[in-house]
This record gives structure tokens, C-alpha cells and sequence, in this order.
């Protein structure tokens, strides 16, 4: 599949703001199965520097400094993304509690050091027995660790319901777990919670989905979203994707930005500001599939 | 000194120490002193018990005059309790001190280079040698400084380590402290303090000097910039709320940088910039003293707005050097304490020197299952500085134990046991004897470009019981100077210029940071403020106190509704009162604290903001703010009407002295400027409103006029001028129009017309916004023909006094308001 995504997000401040300076994490990942064609960021106000480097985790980061007073800022991300993902089909993987013991065999060859790295908490994702015994159920003993990671998402997707108005950005993820209630970020924070409460090594992935309109309706602009889910190492395969908020295995409608421990490590856009009283923050997303013949051709 | 004390007048200092035969005293072996402590104890010993008092008290006298405070978190006494010195200090021989030296220096290079490998290739936990938790679960590992390096790979500026002794005389390392660590400038009064009070007996011992050792600090620190020939180095504190603001002040004028504050400073164009009146300043190198994570809300913690945003980028970009390196907080953790032989004979190879304190990091099996194991033998602690004191195993209840065993359970990388150390005790002075305490000693290392220096000496600190387990500060306790005896010529190379000499080396007179100008302008307003309130008093006590005890005079009447004119007194007093009443109020007035406008309230604000303003302050000024707070400080019980007035005019005197040292010592810079200004528009303000007021009064048939000028400190004035009992027609002359009265409206006009014209301007924008307030207050007092229109208010023609004067009080308003807009606007950072 080939994408266009443009990613708008808008600052609006009640006085001048001076002085801002950001980091964007908004350039898509060039992997295996998905390739960056065409990208470029333009901000409005022109901002006065803007710089790039790859973060700890290898995600592409902007750096940028609006130094001249203004009341909006628009940051718009434009990005072109080949996506080429075979469907995974059955497979096999080891029994979890191998993986729970540091192990990706059964001859217990011991996990890469850079996978342990994802079993620890972090900001967002605090290690702790009740998410470990929410988890439990799916998790019984000698089970195949992708069979279970995939009942796990199922039971998310059941358990939890869809509702944006029932979190914030800060949320803390107890009361998600109270609640039962929230957006993808706070679906993939409870997975990545319960799985490494369990010992297993699981990141955070921001990136955007392509949402179908309902049959015979057209796609309103800007309908998409920026979305979340969830990676998990399932030897001998390697990390794989989950979609707990669709009970989906991401395939060729699921682009890639960023990947980290948690929201903290990959937030799209962070800023500082001086001054500026109140602000508000809208954000667009569109991602239009295009017709690879009319491109090529 | 409060301790009026029961001295003992045993003549031998040593023949009543008895030191316990179960730990090491650093001082006694067998009975008998260690040879590297005879010289010291014998000269201590021929004083005699009232010199040494006496030596204490001038010790105790110079740190409270160099206002040497330590703050302590919760602390009933607020801001700055006075630091603990004893008078002996530490005496370590210097075969001994080789041997921890040269422990030190490489125990700095381990951690360095084990910073330089977890923020780089990271093979000691790919190799295994470091397990992969004490790096990816310690929050202290920051992953947005990994791949950034310092200058010369120094990672570790300032490394800090805490000793302690066990009863077999080895040294042990209980601690580091690796990313801000405090107190070698505690370290450095303190040798400062007890070399004045003892200085034949530091001559004699042949003590080690401190001073080289800062000296290689600040070459060190200057040559991390990359700017050639330049370096602007600042000190960035967290501020005046932190514990050890008091070291920063110190360091900061002792090694000649800005004391800078994290809104002080911005980023530009991946550059820092020190804020100042005049623009921004390039800064290339941060001596810091916040922690890792309050240097920048963008990336390194995005629920503070503490720091300086964008710092790491500036950082990584290579335009600024930050000591200690961002991200050095990640080998604090006591758990790396159980794989440093492991990783020394890896990264240096070579045996560890200095070995820490005996260590079961919870991560691993074994070593959990010894914890749970001997427990009681052990001090448990978290690995990632979780909150919570260290729990000593032998304290817990059954319970507790259960709690600690689960949550070891759930998160066993985040648990580590440690062995308890029998410390050792030093000597210790307490009421004209020798007391055996506890101790440990916080020795430090500068990195160079040559390799790591050791202070020769350190902090030493005790605590005061005899059975406290933990020495800190933070829980009261005192500290010593430590002297390392040399064996050959002591360099005498000093830096350690007393207090008063000490010249600010690098600060150029235009780099006056704006928060500094704000807190000028404050510190003086609330000086007038004041001085203003005491004058009222004093000038309402003096009269309340007649010969014949408290009596009613028409003064006093006058006073009482001048009183609640200026919203000093409560309205009820405007219809009756009792003398006792008045007198009750006018107390209440001096002694609480909480009363806006109250006395001791207008102090506790000028105290505030001084403090704030300390590295801005010669000793002396210093001294004297101290003196005042003391004057000031609060008296038990009821006091006679006599002892409150004489409190006063020692207030008066006090801050004339301040007054007087604005006026003659200190430069005509901007700084003073805004001092003045803050001055001038209050006396300009209270001149206005006590005018006001008294015009109020004496329409009501009082007359106040000669409490006025009281107050307004011009009756000899009026009376050279006039020579006549007091009458309102010149006097609003003298008030007001005189130019040549220092008192007057007009002369304070005049003051700040000046200092306006003077103020630095962004460029070419010509006068000041405050400019238009003077130039209408100036208007209204000069068009006025002021005895006229008080004869004609008087008389009940109409008020246009009173509604000038309030035009006027509006116009000063106004004029505050314009300085503070266009210098002192901080706004506030936000994080979106």
C-alpha cells in the first residue's frame, strides 16, 4: 500500500508566546516492510532552527526553536509511506515463561540485552502484581507466548471500552485499569503494564492507522488519528505488533512513526513555551491511500 | 550562642574521654593519643576550659556573621539555620591520606568510565558485567543524553564520597555522590573559620592547604569552553530553597562566577544566553547544582518547568559544557556498589582500591535470598532512590518485614542490603569536654585535564547522639574540619582570603540578570517600608510613655487616626479606644509575624529577598541584614514599653547602616540603581500618604502635624527653616516641593528622574515607560502652589489636596508598575 499523511497539529495561545522550543517525533520509520518515499516538516511561523538526530531508540527527532512572538504555531508533517507487510499466518513460538526467564529457546540462548531494556517500568508504565494478575488468564502455564499475547489483546479489546472523553494524556494507568475506559495510548500502556509486570519485554509504537469510511459515505478530511499500539517479543520471531484498541495484528494499514517504553519516549510533539497564558492544541491527521499506478505511471 | 552551659572545669581534656572499646576512635588507640593528634590536643589541652569556650564562641560568632546557614526542609526556623562547627577538627596522618587519595582518584575514574560506556557503546552490559536492570530500570540513566560527550570525556567534574570507618581502621566508601554533590564549599568556611580561631595550632600541625584545590576546579571549568579565549562560566542553583543555597553563594563569589538561577538563563539558537539588563551574554560552561532531571523540562522531565529549556540540545550541539555532565546521576545508585571490583579489574585493570561498604543487590537470586536471610545484620535500601529512609533490618516488626519482603518480590532490581558500618568516633567538644561521636567523612575529586585531584581534607560530620545511626545534616548534627597532615613543606599558595577580600573575578558590571534587578528594586523597597513602619511606631510608643506612666495627649489622639488613616490600625479605632488598646495594637504591630505590614512581616520579606540576593552583597552589608534579623527576633513574654522603643531605635540604627553602605559601598552599577529606585518610589509613596492622611486628621480637629515631621524625619529642618511651632502651609513646602530635603516628595522625583535616565534601553528606544509617571507626578507638584491649597483645604474651601495627592499616589503606582514591566518580566515557562 502507498500512503499520503499529513499530520497537522495547531498551537493556539491567549498572548504572545515569545519564545517556544519543540522536539518532534514525527518522521516514519524506514523498516523492512514499510519505506519513507517523501517527508518534509514546515511550521508556520518559520521556525528559526530546526535540527534533526536519531533518537536512543532510532526514532528520526526534530528539534525546532520559534524565537519571534507569535500566537498559533502550526507544525504540518508530510509524509509519503510504502507499506509492504506480509500477513504472519500461524507460527510458532516458545512457551512464555521462557521469555518471563529471560530466554528466546528452549536451550535458554539468553534475550539481547537491547529486548530486556523493554521489561522494566518506565514513566508511564509502572511495574505492579495487579496488572500482572489481570494479565494472568491468559498466560497459563507452558502456553505458546504469541497464543497468548494474542488471547491477551482480545481481552483488552473486550475489557476495556473506547471512550476519548474518559482520559487525559496523564491518566495515571491505575485509574485506567479502575476505569476500563480510554483512548489507544491508554489500551497500549495496559498491555505493555500487565506484560511486563509478567517479565515480558514490551514497547510502546506510535504511528497512524488508516480508518475505512462507513460503507457509501465519503472520508471526512482530518478524520484520522494518530494511533498507538503495542510490540511484543514473541521468539523466534522477533518483535510483534498488536493492536489491543482493534484486536488487530497491524498489517498494511498501520504506519510506523515511532517506538519507545511508553507515550513519554515517543510523544509526536513536546514543547516548552515562555509565557503564552492559556493554550490549546488541535491536531489533524489524514492518511490517504494512493493509487501506486497513477504515481508510478 | 544561646548555650549557657554548665562547663566543666576538669583541667585535662583527655583524661575524661573515654571513647567505647567497640569502634575505632580516630583519635585514642590504647588509651593514649594517635601521634598525628598530640600537637592538636596538647595545645587544646593548655587553653584551658574558658579559652576554648571563648574559641567556640568566636567561631560560632563568625559563621553567624558570614551567615552560614544550612536549610533544613521543614525546619520551624524557615530560611538558613546557622551551621554547627566543632572546634576540633579531623586530624588524618599523611601516610594514610595517600592511601585514601589514591582510592579516590580511581574510584572517580571508574565511575567515569563506566558513565562514558552506559552513555556510549554500552559493552559492560552487553558484555555482562553490569546487568542489564541497574541500567534500563534506574531512572537515572537518561536516554536522551546517551551519545553526547563532554569535554575531554570528563563526565564526573565533582565526585563526591562518603567514608566511613570500621572498627578494624579500614576506610569503607558508603556512598557517592555523582551528579551535583554538595558541600566542599561547607568545607572550605570551615577551614576558613577554624584557621582564624586556631591559627597556631593550624600553623603548627603543618595542615594540608585547600586552596589548590579550587583553584584546579575553576581552570578545569574554564577550559571546557570551546569559545578560544573565552569562557563565561556560570553556577546554577535551584535557589534560595534549597538546602545548600548558602555553598552556592559561597562558591559562586569564591570562584568568581554568576550565581544564576534556571530562569536567568535561555536558549537560542542551540546556544545559552544569560539574561541580563543589557541583553544576552553567551554562557559556555554550567557549573550546576540542580539535579539532572530540573536542568531541562524539555527532554529530561516534561512535568517540570524547572531548568532551561532546551539545554540538552545546546549540550549536544557541543555550545555549552555542563559539569557534571547531564545523565551523571546514573552510577549513584548503592547497587553498583556490589560490581564495582568486577568492573575495576574490567575497565582499569586493576584491584579496587577503596573497597564499599559490603553490598546484596536484590536483583539476583543468591543475593536476595542472603538478604532475606540476615535481614536483622542488614540496612536495606532502594536501588533507584524510591522515597523512604534506609530501613535497618534489626527495627522491623513482623509486619514491616512481610511488606518489605513483598514489595522486594515485585520489583527485586529495586532492592539492594548493605552492611552496617560500627562508624567510628571522633572527638567532639560539648560543654568544655571531649564527647566520642559518630562519624563519617565526605572527602572530594576534581576531574582535570592532567587526571583527578583530591581535596586534601573534606567534610567531616558527626552526629549529635552518641546512638544515631545515620549522620546527616538534613537531621541535625555537626560538622568538623578535616586536616590532612603534610609530611613535607605545606604549600602556601592561598586562595583562602578572608571573606571581606574576596573579588568577584569574571562578573562584568553589565551582567545584572533581571531577577536580580527585581529583587533589588524589592529588597529596597521593603527597606523604606521598613523604616517608614518603625519611625510610626517609635514616634506612637514615645508618646504612650509619659513621665507618668500611659497617658492620653492630643498627640496621641492624632496619632491613634493617623494610624487607621494609613490602614495601620483597625477602623474601630476611629470611634474609641483604650490607651491600652492602642498599646496592645501597636505591639501587635511590631511582634507578629503573619500581620501584613506588621514589623517583623515587612523583616521577614526583606529577609527573603535578601537572601535571594546574597552573592550580590559585601560581608559587611551582609552582617549588618544579619543583625537586624536578630535584633528583631522575637522575645518572650510581655515587654515593658521601654524595651520596645530601645528595640526600635536600634532598628532605626540598623537600617541606617544598611542605608549607609548602599550609599558608600557599593558600585554605581545597575544593580544600585534599581536598589534606589525601589527606595525612592516607597518614600515617595509613604511621603504622599502620610500627607494625605494628615490632612484627614487635622480635619477632624487633631493636630498631627508635629508627629508628621516626626515621622518624615524633618523636624529639625522645619525648625531651621521656620522657627515656629509647625504650620501646615510650609510644611507642605518642606514635604513636598523642597527639592533640597532628602525627605521630600520632590527630591525623591529628582532621584528617580535620574536614575531613569540611566537605565538601560533596548536600543535607541529613546526614555523609559517610567519616564511618563515621573514626568506627571512632577507636573502636579510643581504646578501646584501647595501652602495655598492646604490653607484653602483647611479651611474648608474644597479638597483639591487631597484629590491631587491621590493623583499623585496613582501616578507612583504606575510608575512601579512600568519598572517592573519592562526589566523584571519572568514569564513563566509552561510545558504544552
Amino acid at each position: 500500500m502507498l500512503y499520503q499523511i499529513i499530520h497537522r497539529t495547531t498551537y493556539e495561545y491567549s498572548v504572545d508566546v515569545p519564545v517556544s522550543h519543540h522536539v518532534a517525533r514525527l518522521s516514519p520509520r524506514k523498516l523492512p516492510f514499510q519505506d519513507c518515499l517523501e517527508h518534509r516538516i514546515d511550521f508556520e511561523p518559520h521556525a528559526a532552527i530546526t535540527t534533526h538526530h536519531d533518537d536512543y531508540f532510532g526514532n528520526r527527532t526534530t528539534f525546532f526553536s520559534v524565537t519571534r512572538p507569535h500566537k498559533t504555531l502550526t507544525v504540518t508533517a508530510r509524509s509519503k509511506v510504502r507499506i509492504n507487510r506480509p500477513g504472519s499466518g500461524e507460527a510458532e513460538s516458545i512457551p512464555w515463561e521462557l521469555v518471563k526467564s529471560g530466554f528466546v529457546s528452549e536451550d535458554k540462548v539468553p534475550l539481547p540485552v537491547e529486548v530486556s531494556e523493554f521489561a522494566f517500568s518506565s514513566r508511564f508504565v509502572a511495574c505492579h502484581n495487579e496488572l500482572a494478575d489481570y494479565a494472568r488468564p491468559s498466560f497459563t502455564e507452558g502456553r505458546p507466548i504469541l497464543e497468548a499475547a494474542l488471547d491477551f489483546t482480545r481481552r483488552i479489546f473486550t475489557d476495556f471500552k473506547f471512550d476519548p472523553k474518559a482520559t487525559t494524556v496523564a491518566t495515571p494507568l491505575e485509574q485506567v485499569m479502575k476505569n476500563r475506559r480510554g483512548v489507544c495510548q491508554d489500551f497500549a500502556h495496559v498491555q505493555i503494564g500487565c506484560l511486563r509486570s509478567l517479565g515480558i519485554p514490551a514497547r510502546y509504537v506510535s504511528g497512524y492507522l488508516e480508518t475505512v469510511p462507513p460503507p457509501g459515505k465519503a472520508k471526512l478530511v482530518g478524520s484520522d488519528a494518530s494511533h498507538a499500539w503495542v510490540q511484543v517479543f514473541i521468539p523466534p520471531i522477533g518483535w510483534m505488533d498488536f493492536d489491543p484498541t482493534n484486536n488487530v495484528i497491524p498489517g498494511e494499514r498501520h504506519i510506523t512513526v515511532a517506538w519507545g517504553r511508553d507515550f513519554d519516549d515517543v510523544s509526536p510533539i513536546r514543547g516548552v513555551i515562555v509565557g503564552g497564558g492559556k493554550h490549546q492544541l488541535s491536531v489533524a491527521v489524514d492518511v490517504t491511500p494512493l493509487d501506486e499506478n497513477k504515481i508510478s505511471g | 550562642m544561646t548555650m549557657a552551659d554548665t562547663e566543666h572545669t576538669t583541667t585535662s581534656l583527655l583524661g575524661s574521654y573515654r571513647p567505647s572499646g567497640d569502634v575505632y576512635d580516630e583519635m585514642m588507640a590504647d588509651g593514649q593519643p594517635r601521634p598525628h593528634w598530640r600537637k592538636l590536643i596538647q595545645s587544646y589541652d593548655q587553653l584551658g576550659p574558658q579559652d576554648r569556650i571563648n574559641r567556640r564562641d568566636t567561631a560560632a560568632r563568625i559563621l553567624r556573621e558570614n551567615g552560614v546557614t544550612y536549610n533544613v526542609y521543614g525546619d520551624t526556623q524557615g530560611l538558613g539555620r546557622p551551621w554547627a562547627l566543632d572546634l576540633i577538627p579531623l586530624v588524618i596522618p599523611p601516610d594514610e591520606w595517600r592511601e585514601i587519595e589514591a582510592g579516590l582518584i580511581q574510584r572517580s575514574h571508574l565511575l567515569n568510565s563506566i558513565l562514558a560506556d552506559i552513555y556510549g557503546p554500552q559493552t559492560l552490559v552487553q558484555g555482562g558485567a553490569l546487568p542489564p536492570a541497574l541500567l534500563y530500570a534506574n531512572p537515572a540513566f537518561l536516554r536522551p543524553c546517551h551519545g553526547i560527550v563532554p569535554p575531554r570525556n570528563i563526565f564526573l567534574f565533582l565526585h563526591a564520597v562518603d567514608l566511613a570507618r570500621s572498627p578494624d581502621g579500614q576506610w569503607w566508601v558508603l556512598s557517592d555522590r555523582t551528579q551535583a554533590p554538595s558541600g566542599a564549599g561547607y568545607a572550605l568556611e570551615n577551614r576558613i573559620v577554624l584557621s582564624r580561631v586556631s591559627p597556631d595550632e593550624f600553623r603548627e600541625c603543618k595542615v594540608e592547604r585547600l586552596a589548590s584545590f579550587f583553584q584546579v576546579m575553576r581552570d578545569t571549568l574554564r577550559s571546557f569552553s570551546k569559545r578560544a579565549n573565552q569562557s563565561n562560566v556560570v553556577l546554577l542553583t535551584p535557589g534560595p530553597y534549597n538546602e545548600t543555597y548558602f555553598e552556592h553563594v559561597y562558591l559562586a563569589r569564591y570562584l568568581g562566577f554568576p550565581l544564576v538561577e534556571g530562569a536567568d538563563l535561555t536558549v537560542r539558537d542551540r546556544r545559552v544566553f544569560l539574561k541580563t539588563l543589557e541583553g544576552l551574554q553567551p554562557v559556555d560552561v554550567i557549573l550546576r547544582r540542580a539535579d539532572d532531571t530540573f536542568c531541562d523540562p524539555l527532554e529530561l522531565r516534561a512535568d517540570s518547568i524547572l531548568g532551561i529549556a532546551g539545554l540538552t540540545e545546546a549540550v549536544r550541539a557541543g555550545n555549552v559544557a555542563v559539569a557534571n555532565a547531564l545523565g551523571s546521576g546514573a552510577v549513584e545508585t548503592p547497587a553498583l556498589a556490589a560490581f564495582l571490583p568486577g568492573l575495576c579489574r574490567r575497565l582499569l585493570g586493576e584491584e579496587l582500591k577503596l573497597p564499599s561498604v559490603a553490598t546484596w543487590w536484590c536483583g539476583q537470586d543468591k543475593e536476595r535470598e542472603y538478604v532475606r536471610e540476615h535481614l536483622s545484620e542488614l540496612v536495606v535500601k532502594r536501588a533507584f532512590g524510591g522515597n523512604g529512609e534506609p530501613l535497618f533490618g534489626a527495627m522491623l516488626s513482623a509486619k514491616e518485614r512481610e511488606r518489605l519482603f513483598r514489595a522486594m518480590e515485585a520489583a527485586p532490581h529495586d532492592f539492594l542490603a548493605q552492611e552496617q558500618v560500627a562508624l567510628s568516633t571522633a572527638p567532639v567538644l560539648e560543654r568544655g569536654r571531649m564527647e566520642p561521636r559518630p562519624m563519617v567523612l565526605r572527602a572530594y575529586v576534581c576531574a582535570t585535564p592532567d587526571g583527578f585531584v583530591v581535596m586534601p581534607g573534606g567534610l567531616a560530620r558527626f552526629s549529635t547522639a552518641p546512638e544515631r545511626l545515620v549522620v546527616s545534616m538534613q537531621s541535625g548534627g555537626g560538622s568538623k574540619d578535616t586536616w590532612v597532615i603534610s609530611d613535607g613543606p605545606v604549600s602556601q599558595l592561598t586562595l583562602l582570603l578572608p571573606n571581606t577580600h574576596i573579588v568577584r573575578l569574571e562578573r562584568s558590571a553589565t551582567e545584572l540578570p533581571s531577577r536580580v534587578a527585581d529583587n533589588l528594586f524589592w529588597l529596597g523597597r521593603y527597606a523604606e517600608r521598613l523604616e517608614d513602619t518603625v519611625r510610626i511606631l517609635r514616634c506612637l510608643l514615645v508618646r504612650l510613655s509619659g513621665e507618668s506612666g500611659v497617658e492620653e495627649t492630643p498627640e496621641v489622639a492624632a496619632l491613634v487616626q493617623l494610624m487607621v488613616d494609613l490602614d495601620l490600625f483597625p477602623a474601630r479605632f476611629r470611634e474609641r479606644y483604650t490607651l491600652a488598646a492602642v498599646e496592645r495594637e501597636a505591639c501587635a504591630l511590631i511582634y507578629q509575624t503573619q500581620r501584613l505590614g506588621a514589623l517583623r512581616e515587612v523583616i521577614g520579606r526583606l529577609n527573603n529577598i535578601a537572601f535571594a540576593l546574597r552573592d550580590r552583597f559585601s560581608a559587611d552589608t551582609w552582617r549588618i541584614l544579619n543583625k537586624l534579623q536578630v535584633d528583631a527576633r522575637p522575645r518572650p513574654g510581655r515587654l515593658p514599653i521601654s524595651e520596645t522603643l530601645a528595640l526600635l531605635n536600634t532598628l532605626v540604627v540598623d537600617l541606617a547602616a544598611f542605608s549607609g553602605m548602599e550609599m558608600e559601598n557599593m558600585t554605581r552599577g545597575h544593580g544600585w540603581r534599581f536598589l534606589e529606585i525601589g527606595r525612592r518610589v516607597e518614600r515617595a509613596a509613604n511621603i504622599t500618604t502620610l500627607v494625605q492622611g494628615g490632612l484627614a486628621v487635622e480635619a477632624r480637629g487633631l493636630h498631627p502635624l508635629e508627629t508628621i515631621l516626626e515621622i518624615a524625619d524633618s523636624s529639625m529642618t522645619y525648625r531651621r527653616h521656620y522657627f515656629s511651632q509647625p504650620q501646615w502651609a510650609p510644611a507642605m513646602d518642606l514635604l513636598l516641593a523642597n527639592s533640597s530635603n532628602p525627605r521630600s516628595l520632590a527630591f525623591q522625583l529628582n532621584a528617580l528622574a535620574d536614575h531613569s535616565a540611566h537605565l538601560p534601553r533596548e536600543t535607541n528606544s529613546g526614555r523609559g515607560l517610567e519616564s511618563r509617571n515621573i514626568d506627571a507626578v512632577r507636573g502636579l507638584l510643581e504646578d501646584a502652589d501647595w501652602p495655598k491649597l492646604a490653607e484653602d483645604q483647611l479651611a474648608g474651601h474644597n479638597d483639591d489636596v487631597t484629590v491631587l495627592l491621590s493623583r499623585m499616589a496613582a501616578e507612583l503606582r504606575g510608575l512601579s508598575d512600568a519598572i517592573s514591566q519592562q526589566y523584571f518580566t519572568h514569564a513563566t515557562t509552561q510545558v504544552s
